[in-house]
């Protein structure tokens, strides 16, 4: 196991590793002696969990539903956009640079939108983890839901867990080998699905869903979709627990934010010790506590850990051991709660007497609010920037080389690279007006010839698009001009405005 | 095992694992074993090392690297890619052969087209004498693109003539010829002082004088017209206006009437393609001196509906 106890808090856990039997963990640590030399490598060992029912396990099976149903079926999700936008509601159009979110459409010069909403996917993960502890890993979390997937598959092909734990160790025949062929042959398909969901995002469902059939799509496609598949299946499929306990990142980093008052999924050890058989719990009562030793919660644990052990970073906090022990607690006549979610202050006013507190009430605490109030704080303010933004938008770049021009009449001519942008789903026509210049200044545009210059042009921008112009100014022989500012007003009843400030240069070195 | 052993053993207790024996302030650390699965993914990549050495350049031998069975190369990517990168231009190359070139501004999407790749040409080809704004450099006697002022016309077609053939060059029987001769030794100081006087007045920045006015009509006037409008059929220059290719000082003019200088310019047509020499004069008529521009703005609707038509289907 990596890092002792990392997660573990302040003295009270201490107390209770005091407190637990020796385990050893099936190394070779104690029994075998020292002349046995240690491998520097260890064998995972299986975790064949058993099939459990209860509150926590259908909670389970809520969210798995409701997460893979968002992931599967959002990609053909419609959304009419008009003519001049596509009309699937959840789209990345990487080859175009927009973000579609339903009603909301994200260019690239807004990327804030998507750090913000990053920031606040990571605030998020802080605000549940300071409410209720590792949900995330318990419940909503990708691997988590996958692995509990398959294990529902190998439940299915193999059986329970004694029946898989028998299939492991039986040598390979025909029965074995078409059961593990046809449970991998689910996994792969699954996997498969799972990785072709994922390019959904980024091109028309429908389009993209036919011609990967027919071989149309792109290789990019292809790819994505085999090395997702790829992964899901080994991860989920093989690696599953491992995942959490030797790779990810978050353990370790919700180890570093858990503290005393965090909920915690724990063994409430002062109750169920000393443990022992109901049987010598029955004939000695004063001397036995409530467990009875029966191993429910080790069998049902999905990264099959013994949670009687105390907190650590083996524990997605799942809460299945809870189910496990409230139904042999039920059986035996005893109070649930036995393991049950509490925070690590909650066990040691327990321990000392207290009466038992409702878990919710943990969740109530300024930390919790703090982060509720940074997440809402952003999210407000993203709302409030989305509904005010404008869809007209200016830049003017002028020409520096050469700076100025001399017309053969000996007026002075400036030309300036502008950029239209207009945010609308449909086509706009904009007013370009000089502001600033002296009487007599007029422009054209590289659509627009010389013999139609004037102090204003319209130009028409498509819809959701930004139009490049090259723009021409003059100003009267003589005349002195400098800064100004061109002006952009759509031509619609918004009448969106934009302005940018710019020089006019001439000979005169202004 | 007792709590006395675990001691003994130098064991964590919590987790039950030995220590290294190594220890910093207090922290100690764990002698916990490596998953299994590590030590696969290693052997995994070090099987994979040795299929990439066969697959891909890998050993760097004296002159080169050897070769890898796939034949793969940075260099070959690239051929690839541009070839791509051509083949996908190929279809507006076509377009742009197809249509003559008084013709390409009815279509503002194709034009828009032959001004990118020209302006891509002309930093390649032209920005040698005409410099990277086009702006030319009067020192020298390359011309300025930027401005209204064509010695040889600057309607797309005579533009593209004038880059086919070039200006008094030897590669081509139809190039640009226009000659003035010398004055050196026909007039007397006095004389060239009024004719330079005269050329100067005729954009207002000279003193008007009779005597330079006849010289003028005498022996200019037949190219450069008597108001000095010049005249682009035979390339005289006006002397009209603001904009002198080599210079409107008294010691500019005078050097030009009594020793002109001749730019050249090669023409292109033995060096580049017709379509990149069209793009080119649609770039520089582009650059916002080009005459008679026959846009029908009516027209520039048109095309946009196109290019959304194709957005509207969500993937290109």
């Amino acid at each position: 196991m990596v890092g002792a106890n990392a997660s573990s808090g302040p003295s009270s856990s201490r107390d209770w590793g005091a407190a637990l039997p020796a385990k050893g963990k099936g190394r070779s640590g104690g029994s075998g002696g020292p002349q046995q030399p240690e491998s520097l490598y260890e064998k995972r060992k299986s975790v064949h969990n058993k099939r459990i029912d209860g509150p926590f396990r259908r909670f389970k099976w809520l969210v798995m539903i409701v997460t893979l149903a968002i992931y599967y079926v959002t990609p053909w999700i419609r959304w009419d956009r008009g003519p001049y936008a596509p009309d699937q509601a959840v789209l990345i159009d990487l080859a175009n640079r927009r973000f579609y979110m339903f009603d909301i459409e994200i260019w690239p010069h807004e990327f804030y939108f998507v750090a913000g909403m990053l920031i606040m996917a990571g605030i998020g993960l802080f605000l549940v983890t300071s409410a209720v502890g590792r949900a995330w890993c318990g419940y909503a979390c990708p691997q988590t839901v996958w692995t509990d997937l398959f294990q529902h598959f190998d439940r299915f092909f193999d059986g329970d867990r004694n029946a898989r734990a028998r299939l492991d160790k039986a040598p390979w025949g025909p029965s074995k080998f078409a059961r593990r062929t046809s449970k991998w042959t689910v996994y792969l398909a699954i996997s498969t699905v799972t990785g072709g969901a994922w390019i959904l995002y980024f091109a028309d469902a429908p389009t993209l869903f036919g011609e990967f059939f027919t071989g149309e799509a792109s290789a990019a496609a292809y790819m994505t979709v085999a090395i997702l598949a790829g992964t899901t299946f080994w991860l989920g499929g093989f690696m599953r627990e491992q995942v959490c306990i030797y790779m990810c990142p978050w353990p370790r980093i919700q180890g570093a934010m858990l503290d005393e008052k965090s909920l915690i999924v724990t063994y409430k050890d002062w109750r169920g010790e000393q443990r022992g058989s109901l049987k010598k719990a029955q004939k000695e009562p004063e001397k036995f506590g409530d467990c009875v030793d029966c191993r429910e919660c080790i069998a049902v644990c999905p990264t099959g850990i013994d949670i009687r052990e105390g907190q650590q970073i083996g524990c997605i906090t799942c809460g299945l051991c809870i189910d496990a022990c409230d139904r042999v607690m039920k059986d035996i006549g005893r109070p649930r709660g036995l393991i049950d979610y509490a925070t690590l202050d909650q066990c040691e006013a327990e321990a000392a007497g207290a009466p038992a507190r409702p878990a919710w009430k943990a969740v109530m605490r300024p930390r919790t609010f703090v982060y509720l109030g940074g997440w809402g704080g952003i999210g407000l303010a993203m709302l409030f920037a989305l509904g005010t933004r404008s869809h007209t938008d200016l830049t003017v770049s002028p020409d520096r080389n050469p700076s100025f021009m001399l017309m053969k009449d000996g007026t002075v001519r400036n030309a300036y690279t502008l950029r239209l942008r207009n945010m609308e789903g449909r086509p706009r026509d904009m007013e370009i007006a000089l502001i600033g210049l002296p009487q007599g200044a007029v422009m054209w545009t590289d659509r627009i010839g010389r013999e139609d210059a004037a102090p204003a042009q319209i130009v028409s921008v498509n819809a959701d698009e930004t139009r490049v112009v090259r723009a021409y100014v003059i100003v009267p022989a003589g005349s002195d001009a400098g800064e100004f500012f061109f002006q952009i007003t759509s031509q619609d009843e918004q009448q969106e405005r934009d302005i940018a400030e710019t020089t006019f240069s001439g000979p005169g070195g202004d | 095992m007792s709590d006395q052993d675990r001691l003994d053993n130098n064991v964590d207790e919590p987790t039950g694992t030995e220590f290294v024996g190594h220890e910093w302030d207090g922290i100690r650390e764990l002698n916990t074993p490596l998953p299994r699965w590590w030590l696969w993914t290693f052997y995994a990549s070090i099987a994979w090392s040795a299929v990439y050495v066969v697959l891909y350049p890998a050993w760097p031998l004296v002159k080169q690297a050897t070769e890898g069975t796939l034949g793969w190369s940075s260099r070959g990517e690239l051929v690839d890619e541009m070839n791509a990168a051509d083949l996908a231009r190929q279809g507006t190359f076509e377009r742009i052969a197809a249509t003559d070139i008084s013709q390409l501004s009815a279509d503002p999407e194709l034009m828009g087209q032959a001004i990118a790749g020209g302006a891509a040409a002309f930093k390649q080809h032209c920005v040698q004498c005409h410099g990277a704004g086009a702006a030319g450099y009067e020192e020298y006697g390359y011309p300025n693109l930027n401005d209204d002022d064509w010695i040889w016309g600057g309607q797309l077609e005579e533009i593209e003539y004038t880059l086919t053939h070039g200006i008094r060059w030897d590669g081509s029987d139809d190039t640009r010829i226009s000659f003035m001769p010398a004055f050196g030794g026909m007039f007397d100081a006095d004389q060239v002082d009024a004719l330079v006087s005269h050329v100067q007045s005729l954009s207002d920045s000279g003193a008007a004088n009779a005597s330079g006015a006849q010289l003028f009509s005498a022996n200019c006037a037949v190219c450069h017209q008597a108001g000095g409008e010049g005249d682009q059929a035979q390339g005289a220059p006006a002397l009209n206006d603001a904009i002198w290719l080599y210079g409107n000082s008294k010691a500019n003019i005078r050097q030009q009437i009594l020793y002109p200088r001749h730019g050249a310019m090669p023409g292109w047509s033995d060096k580049l393609d017709p379509v990149t020499i069209r793009m080119l004069a649609a770039y520089v008529h582009s650059r916002g001196g080009g005459e008679v521009t026959q846009i029908d703005p009516e027209e520039v609707d048109e095309p946009a509906q196109v290019a959304v038509a194709e957005r509207s289907d969500g993937r290109r």
